[in-house]
């Protein structure tokens, strides 16, 4: 085993230049796979992050409507429901339209009562609370932006017109690594207040109605009883899990997904066919080797191992420094893209897709070689010499 | 009757290869017997077979008709798998270009055959040390090929072709990629292994001067054994 493992490596080291190429294409595709498969994963972090034991109520026309505020106490009168919080989107611009962040205007008591994987220091929450014009932002975004407590925040309205001025008065973090801290929360009251000035037929109007339920069991049960609660009424809900409201945002843009999904495997199927023909070359430069060696009475099984393990050692040489750019690269283009991606890690699932990937490669590339070698006739694998 | 033992026995070999839908007829009702211990120059020109049958008989190709035996076993009945086995144990290959593996230095590639018995790595030590002492080369042991002349390439060749102590040597122009002076060494080492070891070879080689190191010249032409001189 030992003779045969030096005699691999040097075979893979024999032409340096090609195998370093080779293993160059390796470590990009790699590279590239778990990059692209992580922004796939961040697209879907939203849902993966979602509580079981919550529920979102939205105008069953479309989320672009709102719901009356008095839906509020009745929801909370459903059996099964333990919490409820109004949420409305704000959609404001800081500074400028790319420096984009998810804002909402919610019930801080409840909302935060049912969002127990924000970590928000005591004091900090009782000064957002006591702030009419308070907001209460995540690490993330504080970071991006440079905001620290205290400072005031100016945000262009969009859906509600005006510049709106925030005092920034808690920070939270997550409880997990994969919770968003990228977002930016104030009182509802304080939107309500103000749109009662400028635009009074605009107040008292939720967004949504996030839903905290006593058993996660009864979703199914508890949301058909909320929507049947305003059945045949002006707005009439659709409620449904969390997670299945985030889903119907990825779905939106689904394609993108689809799309990155693909070009990571068409960069593995590139990296294979690239492989394919380094090991193709090999194969036919030393069928005279091979033929020298089954004439010394190897097996043509031996003889095709050698190939198998050469194409494994370039393709794991090559995953190993690509999983370990992986991270840093990562780490990099998280930094890039701000609060565009919440939260964007490299996943355990995503390496190990990246190792069998590497080891697909390695294998499928060795294939026909080895098929070759195997088959080749000694006294024809002979003549090739000299 | 002969003196010693037969070793190799040919009955009627024939052999033909298809090019297209031709059949061209390479050995033709061959038959020769050689004695162990013996050492026999196959010649002949170009095109003659006799390349074709040193590889019949060291078990690298398969003959279309007749009977060969090597040590009393009839090789044309085994099997790839067998055939593998029994080249690994009973032949010891001489090549013109030496077909050492580049990546292996002089003791990895004498040490190769041995990889295919049973002996421990300090055996195979004592094996290889002993074989690159008999062809001289014990200082170049850590060489690569590439760090070696033609001459001692040969040597490290013909130290792994005798490593596993086979029933015969096969040696298909030695001497045709050396200069002189090395094609000297190279038959006086093989001589030796000859006379001194009692080794069967079976040599083919267009070179008068390497044939008359042999015991026996057996002339090939157009496939057909023409004759057999002492």
């Amino acid at each position: 085993m030992m003779y045969w493992l030096k005699f691999v490596l040097r075979n893979t080291l024999r032409h340096r230049l090609r195998t370093a190429l080779t293993i160059v294409g390796l470590v990009v595709a790699v590279l590239s796979f778990g990059l692209l498969q992580s922004v796939v994963d961040a697209w879907y972090a939203g849902a993966n992050n979602a509580s079981p034991n919550r529920l979102v109520t939205r105008n069953a026309v479309s989320l672009t409507f709102s719901l009356p505020l008095s839906y509020r106490e009745k929801i909370r009168a459903v059996p099964g429901v333990r919490r409820v919080a109004v949420a409305n989107w704000f959609g404001g611009i800081y500074i400028d339209r790319k420096n984009f962040f998810p804002q909402f205007a919610v019930d801080p008591a409840p909302y935060f009562s049912m969002y127990r994987e924000y970590r928000i220091p005591e004091e900090q929450l009782r000064n957002f609370l006591r702030d009419r014009k308070g907001a209460l932002i995540g690490r993330k975004l504080a970071e991006t932006y440079g905001f620290r407590v205290g400072d005031t925040v100016p945000l262009q309205g969009t859906i509600f017109p005006g510049v709106w001025q925030f005092n920034v008065r808690a920070i939270y973090d997550g409880a997990q690594p994969t919770t968003d801290t990228s977002q930016f929360f104030f009182h509802w009251d304080y939107l309500n207040e103000t749109l009662r000035v400028q635009a009074p037929r605009r107040t008292n109007q939720a967004g949504i109605y996030v839903v905290e339920i006593e058993n996660p069991d009864e979703a199914a049960a508890v949301s058909q009883a909320i929507d049947a609660t305003f059945r045949n009424s002006l707005a009439e809900t659709l409620t449904e899990t969390e997670r299945s409201f985030q889903i119907g945002f990825v779905k939106q843009t689904e394609a993108i997904v689809i799309a990155i999904r693909v070009v990571s495997f068409v960069v593995i199927f590139i990296i294979l066919a690239v492989m394919a023909n380094t090991m193709a070359m090999t194969a036919r430069e030393r069928i005279g080797e091979y033929a020298t060696l089954k004439a010394l009475g190897f097996a043509p099984s031996w003889v095709a191992h050698l190939i198998l393990g050469e194409s494994l050692a370039i393709a794991l040489i090559g995953c190993a420094a690509g999983i370990a750019l992986t991270y840093p690269v990562a780490d990099w283009f998280a930094a890039r893209m701000g609060t565009l991606f919440p939260v964007f890690e490299v996943k355990s699932l995503t390496v190990l897709m990246q190792i069998l990937a590497a080891l697909g490669v390695g294998v499928v590339a060795a294939l026909f070689p080895m098929r070759r070698a195997r088959s080749v006739g000694i006294v024809e694998g002979l003549r090739s010499i000299g | 009757m002969p003196d010693r033992p037969l070793i190799i026995a040919i009955r009627n070999l024939v052999k033909a290869y298809r090019r297209g839908g031709e059949t061209v007829p390479v050995l033709v009702d061959i038959t020769l017997d050689v004695e162990a211990g013996e050492f026999i120059a196959l010649m002949g020109p170009s095109g003659s077979g006799k390349s074709t049958l040193l590889n019949l008989i060291a078990g690298i190709d398969k003959p279309d008709g007749g009977y060969l035996r090597v040590d009393d076993v009839d090789i044309t009945a085994l099997d790839e798998g067998e055939l593998a086995a029994w080249r690994a144990q009973h032949v010891g290959f001489i090549f013109q270009f030496y077909n050492l593996m580049p990546v292996l230095t002089a003791f990895e590639n004498v040490e190769l055959p041995l990889l295919l018995t049973r002996l421990s790595a300090a055996q195979r030590r004592d094996h290889v040390t002993a074989a690159l002492g008999m062809v001289d080369l014990l200082d170049r042991m850590d060489h690569y090929p590439s760090e070696l002349s033609g001459g001692q390439q040969q040597r490290v060749a013909i130290a792994r072709a005798i490593i596993s102590d086979p029933t015969i040597l096969v040696a298909d122009e030695p001497t045709g990629d050396l200069d002189r002076k090395s094609a000297e060494d190279i038959l006086n080492l093989m001589g030796r292994l000859n006379r001194e070891l009692g080794k069967t070879i079976v040599m083919v080689t267009h070179d008068p001067h390497a044939a008359q190191r042999a015991g026996r010249l057996v002339h090939l032409e157009k496939g057909v054994l023409n004759n057999s001189e002492q």
